[in-house]
């Protein structure tokens, strides 16, 4: 029983009230300061965590509410090791973004804020341990981004909002009544627990497990979003704050994904194994969707938006191949895209500041020139967006096909071309930004020490996980192989049935 | 406990614990001592010290609730049954009286019918509230039905210089007595059937005489049932809740939408839950019905509702049906989440309505949501109430609104109901589609419609800010009401368990399983 995951859960929020209520001109630095505590804490976990032992630890574990059985349980292990990190890399370079390269959009306090609950929310979903937890962290990352989209947001908001709360709660609604009903059915008319590591031991009824996994599901893949349940998307990326959206598409993408792991194949193994290819399908058609989108839209924004729903198709795939490789694989792209996807956020906001403005990727073009610094870092975050061979992601995608080769042939084959196609939209984007004809409204200038600070740290996590990918690999093969234990024995047990049921006649 | 039932041929005097009826005889007390000062000539003391008594009795009657927890005693030889339901529930009546007296306390309702009466008027209806939440009686049930409509229907019309204020007033008294007399009906029917008015009697002679498809039981039970779903505004029997709530006064309102939702429900659970419960399966598929219906027609009716008061009335139907999903269980758990459910959800309607009042008295919009445009750089107290209270309505986590639905769902898994569950959550999506654009409203911060967008002043000649007068003009009682409960509404929904325990022995005396 330690303090230390109630620190780092609790410091951000702490952060954002203090932010609040001293002086506004102090709001972003505390808010900075806040975000690099965390960082500094996820990096003293990261040493920190004995990997040679695994498992869950830094365990916090106290009775929440008890009539109905709910504890305020925290814990790190293999599976959200990492992501802890990222999660802290990302608000920090969010926070940076806001001190440094925002004018002052007003109310800093609120903003600060609001971001340190944001931040708050996420740590507490990949932290918790109970079940019920889980989900009402998941839910309770929705309230501060929905008012830093109404505050700060573009014009459309107030209807872009709407639709993003509409779309996920109906997941995540629906989720928690699963994850209640689950509880209760495990406790059978006895006193519920919703700890993880207790509703594992118990596994529930066929039917049950289907509809609570389903729930979940639909929860995980409206949050990522997938195809086709990203309708939310389009609207929401576009109208989201550059530092919110950052956090936005980098991380809680990311939560989903790790639902996956962390809830839905421990708990509920044989849907997870009767709805496999479902899911891969809804994983295999967001990659060539989304490549396909990435592909024609105009705007940079949009690229990025829809190249995520192929990215989280692929990690989708990778955890659903059921496969070891498969989900380590997943895992560390994870991290990989969420790095990337962050800073090309900001590259974005970049471009549009040389393009007049606007972030459409037909008015922009011949940026190059005026900054070959700021070209180089772009085309770091391109090739890495793209898995060339070399970054971290190659190797993720790598994994993830290799998992997918050898549980499901067919989909590697289709996955394999979404490869191909993220190498078209990364060097679109790219290409269609940088080179080309100058675009009218193009005034191109050189990458500013202020820009610089966002984007090179990132950039630095992208090289020392394509130089060391293993650092991010190694506990994930201890979080995955726990999570995906429970699955692949009823995968097992159905083969051996069905291969006797072949050998009978 | 000394009553004998075997001396029938000489009627004896019946046996009244008057501890046990303490906290309705302060309430009748409080209600006649505010009548009479109401009386009196100086007007301060009309205006201050009447509002003061009112609060007076119902913390007083607060106080009695207290002190007699825990306790489960049958008053006036079985007419009434002080049991912990009745207790939690008249907390959540007493509760809303506190608050609706802080609402009504300057408010210009009040000025028109005389303080006198009109505190009178809700103490009375609250003493009624009582008698039906406590009663097992067919008989006692009546009285206390309609102890409670009578001055509800006079507090509506309280505002007699007010078309809209007459008009609801009106229709309140057409509907509720129709609502009356079938449910008087019904309580005829039954009588007719099982030929005893006690509600365990009823049960008793159901079983006995093999009654739970009996024609003329079941009719009984379906007027009853019809009756009840007015007086609670149920849909499909609801047309007069949206009507009644725009044109009542809006303490009065305030006061309707808790302490009577409480009372019905307190009712509609005894009578169901213990006198027919054994012809439960001829009634329940009936009752799943109108909390689906309710729930639907709720939250697709608050959709687009400019005003305020109506979309609160729409949501007030809305929250009956979530509500209703607890007491079709028919589950000791069930009970224990109506309770949880009601005492949570108060918390953010109540504090929701002070500031609609405040806005009412600050602005000329009344009650239009338009009136909070700009609340969030305006007024911020009053800017954080709103947002809390309509989070906690739609049942945003860490709000106590979710803590509730969250039983409400617990109880709905636990009785193998859970799809009934999973309709709850969806409809309660729809609802974020009426309540978070009153959050957006307040923070958008957009310009005010006839007010020139580049320089921020009233297009109008003048361009006096009204802000600070304004700001006066609400009262801070107002403020310090939403505050405070905005507070309990977080502190609840981080830590619900106080409440959970305060309920968890909501089904003592109706001995369900």
């Amino acid at each position: 029983m330690t303090i230390h995951l109630s620190i780092i859960l609790w410091l951000p929020a702490a952060a954002g009230l203090l932010a609040l209520l001293l002086p506004a001109r102090l709001a972003r630095w505390i808010s900075l300061l806040g975000a690099l505590l965390v960082l500094a804490y996820a990096i003293a976990l990261l040493a920190d965590y004995d990997r040679a032992a695994g498992g869950l630890q830094y365990v916090t574990d106290d009775l929440w509410i008890s009539s109905l059985g709910i504890h305020y349980a925290l814990g790190v292990s293999g599976l959200n090791l990492v992501l802890l990190a990222t999660t802290a890399v990302i608000f920090t370079a969010s926070a940076i973004w806001t001190l440094v390269d925002e004018p002052d959009n007003g109310k800093p306090g609120v903003y600060a804020l609001l971001m340190g609950l944001a931040q708050t929310a996420v740590l507490g979903a990949f932290l918790a341990q109970d079940l019920v937890l889980f989900v009402i962290f998941f839910d309770l990352m929705l309230v501060p981004f929905y008012f830093l989209i109404v505050i700060w947001g573009g014009p459309d908001r107030t209807s872009a909002v709407l639709k993003l709360f509409i779309y996920t709660l109906v997941g995540s609604l629906l989720m928690l009544v699963g994850a209640i009903t689950a509880g209760v059915m495990v406790a059978n008319g006895g006193e519920p627990n919703f700890l993880i590591s207790e509703l594992a031991k118990t596994p529930l009824g066929s039917t049950a497990q289907g509809w609570i996994f389903l729930a979940f599901a639909l929860a995980f893949l409206i949050k990522m979003p997938s195809f086709p349940f990203h309708g939310w998307m389009p609207d929401g990326y576009s109208n989201m704050p550059i530092g919110v959206l950052a956090v936005f598409t980098a991380i809680l993408s990311k939560v989903a994904a790790y639902g996956f792991l962390q809830v839905a194949l421990p708990l509920f193994p044989d849907a997870a194994v009767r709805y496999q290819e479902l899911i891969m399908i809804v994983a295999v058609a967001s990659i060539l969707y989304g490549s396909a989108m990435a592909f024609t839209v105009d705007s940079a924004r949009l690229v990025l938006g829809y190249s995520s729903i192929a990215q989280l198709g692929f990690i989708v795939l990778g955890i659903f191949a059921l496969d070891g490789r498969g989900a380590d694989g997943a895992l560390l792209q994870a991290t990989n895209h969420a790095i990337v996807a962050g800073a090309l956020i900001f590259v974005v906001a970049m471009l549009a500041r040389r393009s007049g403005g606007s972030e459409k990727l037909s008015e922009m073009g011949g940026i190059a020139k005026g900054a070959p610094a700021f070209a180089a870092v772009f085309l770091v975050f391109s090739f890495a967006l793209l898995a060339m061979p070399g970054t971290a992601n190659f190797v993720a995608e790598f994994m993830i096909l290799l998992g997918t080769f050898e549980s499901k042939m067919a989909f590697a084959f289709i996955a394999a071309i979404g490869v191909a196609l993220a190498a078209f939209y990364a060097l679109r984007l790219y290409i269609s930004a940088m080179h080309h004809r100058v675009g009218e409204k193009v005034k191109s200038f050189e990458l500013t020490p202020r820009e610089a600070l966002v984007l090179v740290p990132l950039l630095l996590v992208v090289i020392a996980l394509a130089l060391y990918p293993q650092f991010a690999l190694g506990p994930a093969q201890d979080g995955t192989s726990k999570a995906l234990i429970a699955a692949q024995q009823v995968e097992a047990a159905g083969s051996e049935t069905s291969m006797a049921t072949e050998a009978t006649p | 406990m000394s009553f004998s039932f075997a001396a029938a041929a000489v009627p004896t005097a019946p046996n009244i614990d008057w501890a046990g009826l303490s906290p309705l005889l302060v309430l009748l007390g409080g209600a006649i001592l505010a009548l009479i000062v109401g009386l009196s000539g100086p007007r301060s003391i009309r205006t201050q010290v009447v509002p003061m008594i009112a609060l007076a009795t119902f913390g007083l009657a607060i106080g009695s609730i207290i002190s007699l927890w825990g306790q489960s005693i049958v008053l006036i030889e079985g007419a009434l049954q002080l049991d912990p339901l009745t207790l939690i529930l008249m907390l959540v009546v007493c509760g809303g009286g506190v608050v609706a007296t802080l609402l009504a306390w300057r408010d210009q309702a009040a000025e028109e019918i005389a303080h006198g009466e009109f505190f009178s008027l809700m103490l009375l209806a609250s003493a009624g509230m009582f008698v039906l939440i406590a009663s097992r009686d067919l008989v006692t049930t009546f009285v206390g039905l309609e102890l409670l409509s009578l001055p509800l229907y006079i507090l509506c019309a309280a505002r007699v210089r007010e078309e809209r204020s007459l008009e609801a007033g009106l229709k309140y008294l057409i509907i509720g007595s129709v609502g009356s007399a079938t449910v008087l009906y019904g309580f005829a029917l039954l009588y007719g059937a099982t030929g005893q008015t006690g509600y365990s009697e009823i049960a008793a002679a159901i079983e006995a005489s093999n009654l739970a498809a009996d024609p003329l039981f079941l009719s009984g039970v379906a007027m009853c049932t019809v009756g009840l779903a007015f007086k609670a505004s149920l849909a499909p029997f609801h047309q007069w809740t949206p009507d009644v709530y725009e044109g009542a006064p809006t303490p009065v309102t305030a006061f309707m939408s808790i302490a009577t939702k409480a009372a019905a429900f307190g009712v509609i659970i005894r009578l169901f839950d213990v006198a027919v419960r054994p012809a439960v399966e001829a009634w329940r598929p009936i009752w799943i019905a109108i909390a689906l219906i309710t729930m639907v027609v709720g939250n697709v009716g608050a959709l687009g509702q400019a005003s305020m008061k109506r979309m609160l009335a729409y949501s007030s139907i809305a929250q009956a049906g979530y509500i209703l999903v607890g007491f079709v269980l028919v589950s000791d758990l069930g009970v224990q989440a109506i309770c949880a459910y009601l005492v949570l959800y108060s918390l953010g309607n109540l504090a929701a309505f002070a500031v609609v009042i405040a806005r009412e008295r600050e602005t000329a919009d009344g009650d239009n949501i338009s009136a909070l445009r700009g609340l969030g750089t305006e007024r911020p107290a009053l800017a954080v109430v709103m947002t809390i209270s309509m989070l906690s309505l739609a049942g945003i986590p860490a709000t106590a609104g979710f803590m509730g639905k969250l039983r409400i769902v617990e109880a709905a898994a636990a009785a193998d109901y859970a799809w009934l569950a999973a309709v709850l959550v969806l409809l309660s999506v729809v609802s974020m589609a009426y309540y978070l654009p009153v959050v957006a409203t307040i923070w958008r911060g957009a310009t005010q419609p006839g007010t020139d967008a580049a320089s921020g002043l009233p297009v109008l000649a003048g361009g006096a800010p009204e802000v600070e007068p304004a700001a006066s003009r609400a009262g801070w009682e107002l403020t310090l009401v939403g505050v405070v409960l905005a507070a309990a509404v977080i502190a609840l929904g981080i830590f619900p368990q106080p409440v959970f325990n305060l309920v968890a022995s909501a089904a003592r005396g109706l001995g369900l399983s």
